[in-house]
């Protein structure tokens, strides 16, 4: 479904990817893994568009995204949930989650969605009218997830969703996410620090080091790999 | 008291004008974080388009309220043509420059339209031609306010309630609030934020344009620098009600334009700036976002 070949970001003259080449097949959870600087955020701003690569292709089902401006790439089915859940502060949970549907025209279905999402974070429905900037972090990555899914994304980005968030509140974000896997067959590319939850519910798994990938393996080998268990998973 | 009702509806009327061309400066620095300096030029140059259409329908036998329409029309519509234009030229290119730049390009491009509009036209004030309707039934309140600023009066206050509705309730409006709030994050749900900021520039010369036809036609003059005096007047309005929120700069208008009527009418005209400003720099003291300005929080 998307595909990266030889990917390399710029910000100014630094260069914050080094030919980075991935993959994630239809109905797959990948997640990529990496330290504070690696270049996780940068991979997932180069496919939505917003950090265009300098070099190399991106390919969204079959055909190249990375010469499109961002808006064109969430209406071909790629929504993000980016890093620091982004919340548009001044507008309520409904709002919120009325703006990830932008680019559709059918109201009654964007009502509909927005009734689905509620019931998969009931929390946001008793919110419904409170301004998203007031909501805690907890329900600020809920309603972000919620937003992402209100564009009816075929491709779901995530950018650490679990920063800065309890352990308990984690647990269930990412049970949503295989729920929204298992379920909805929904295809989810997962960027995280948190390399132990990630990799759990991850079939394959990808480590980024300095803007390079060092290793790519099956999730549960990732888990069990030494220097990830060394570098990412406290030994 | 009747001199005071007076005064209080003349400056209504003033802060009106000074209101609509304040939420051109606030929309867009709500959005890019730059001061358009060139904006009071756009008000401006509406007002020579008015004149000169008004000018060639009086020749060609047009009369009355007719010309008034025909005239805010097409000055709107040149106004919205130069608005975007401008974005495009002077502010699009340096988008991702130090914020210093775009305010550098913005003063050129005010220099550059006045001059532009000084050889083109004339050094001197051209009179402008009383297009606003006289009615008869404001006759038993003439004393207090005049048919004239009555027209001003309900044309602001319908064009702002259009406006807030736009930006509440419209796809458009959404579209404004979002990239307001969060840039990158707009554009992460498919909004294409270029447009936005062009169709920001395009609202902001509409309303600069319905003030320019008002208050030429008001005035009864204009010349190339009328944009000059008016944009700094609208800057301090939006300046006063905080930069960046709309009611803000609605209010902001509404308390410069009573405070200089109360000021000329009591104390003296020729007093009548330093009031204005002075209020300018007690609220900046006492409320430095503005009165309804809000506290930037940074976030960690």
């Amino acid at each position: 479904m998307l595909e990266l070949r030889n990917v390399s970001t710029f910000y100014g003259p630094i260069q914050a990817l080094k030919g980075i080449s991935l993959s994630v097949a239809t109905g797959e959870i990948v997640t990529l893994i990496g330290a504070n600087g690696a270049g996780k955020s940068t991979t997932l701003l180069s496919i939505s568009g917003v950090a265009p690569p300098k070099r190399g292709e991106i390919l969204f089902e079959g055909s190249p995204i990375h010469t499109l401006p961002a808006e064109k790439i969430v209406s071909l089915g790629v929504a993000q949930v980016p890093e620091g859940r982004r919340i548009f502060p001044q507008m309520s949970v409904r709002e919120n989650l009325e703006m990830g549907a932008y680019l559709r025209r059918d109201n009654a279905g964007v009502a509909r969605d927005v009734e689905k999402v509620c019931e998969l974070f009931p929390v946001l429905a008793q919110r419904r009218q409170q301004l998203g900037g007031t909501l805690s972090g907890g329900e600020q990555q809920m309603l972000a997830i919620g937003r992402a899914l209100m564009a009816r994304p075929r491709l779901l980005l995530l950018d650490e969703p679990s920063l800065g968030l309890a352990p308990l509140v984690i647990r269930q974000i990412f049970a949503t996410l295989q729920q929204l896997n298992r379920e909805e067959g929904m295809t989810i590319f997962l960027i995280e620090q948190n390399a132990h939850q990630a990799l759990k519910i991850a079939h394959r798994g990808y480590v980024i080091e300095n803007g390079v990938l060092t290793l790519s393996d099956k999730a549960q080998t990732l888990l069990d790999h030494p220097d990830v268990r060394r570098a990412y998973l406290g030994g | 008291m009747d001199y005071f009702l007076e005064l209080c509806l003349g400056g209504l009327t003033r802060g009106s004008i000074y209101a609509l061309i304040a939420l051109g400066y606030t929309m867009v620095y709500g959005i890019i974080q730059l001061i358009n300096f060139a904006h009071g030029e756009i008000y401006m140059i509406a007002a020579f388009i008015a004149l000169i259409v008004s000018a060639i329908l009086t020749i060609n036998g047009f009369t009355g309220v007719s010309i008034l329409i025909i005239a805010a029309v097409i000055a709107i519509l040149y106004a919205a043509a130069y608005g975007y234009t401008l974005e495009r030229v002077a502010y699009r290119p340096l988008r991702n420059a130090p914020r210093l730049s775009p305010l550098i390009s913005a003063i050129g491009m005010s220099l550059f339209l006045q001059n532009y509009v000084l050889l083109a036209q004339t050094p001197d004030f051209l009179p402008f031609p009383e297009l606003l309707p006289e009615f008869e039934f404001m006759d038993p309140v003439a004393h207090l306010i005049g048919s004239a600023e009555l027209v001003i009066l309900v044309v602001t206050t319908v064009t702002m309630l259009g406006l807030t509705f736009l930006i509440r309730s419209t796809r458009l409006g959404k579209a404004m609030r979002a990239t307001q709030q969060d840039m990158t994050m707009a554009r992460l749900v498919g909004i294409n934020v270029d447009r936005v900021i062009s169709l920001t520039f395009v609202l902001g010369s509409v309303l600069a344009a319905i003030g320019g036809v008002l208050v030429g036609s008001y005035m009864g003059q204009i010349n190339f620098f009328i944009g000059f005096m008016a944009g700094v007047k609208a800057f301090t309005a939006a300046v006063l009600g905080g930069i960046g929120s709309i009611p803000g700069a609605v209010l902001g208008g509404v308390v410069l334009g009573l405070t200089e009527a109360l000021a000329a009418g009591y104390i003296s005209s020729a007093y009548e700036d330093v009031f204005a400003f002075g209020v300018l720099i007690l609220i900046l003291v006492l409320r430095p976002n503005g009165l309804l300005g809000r506290t930037v929080r940074t976030k960690v």
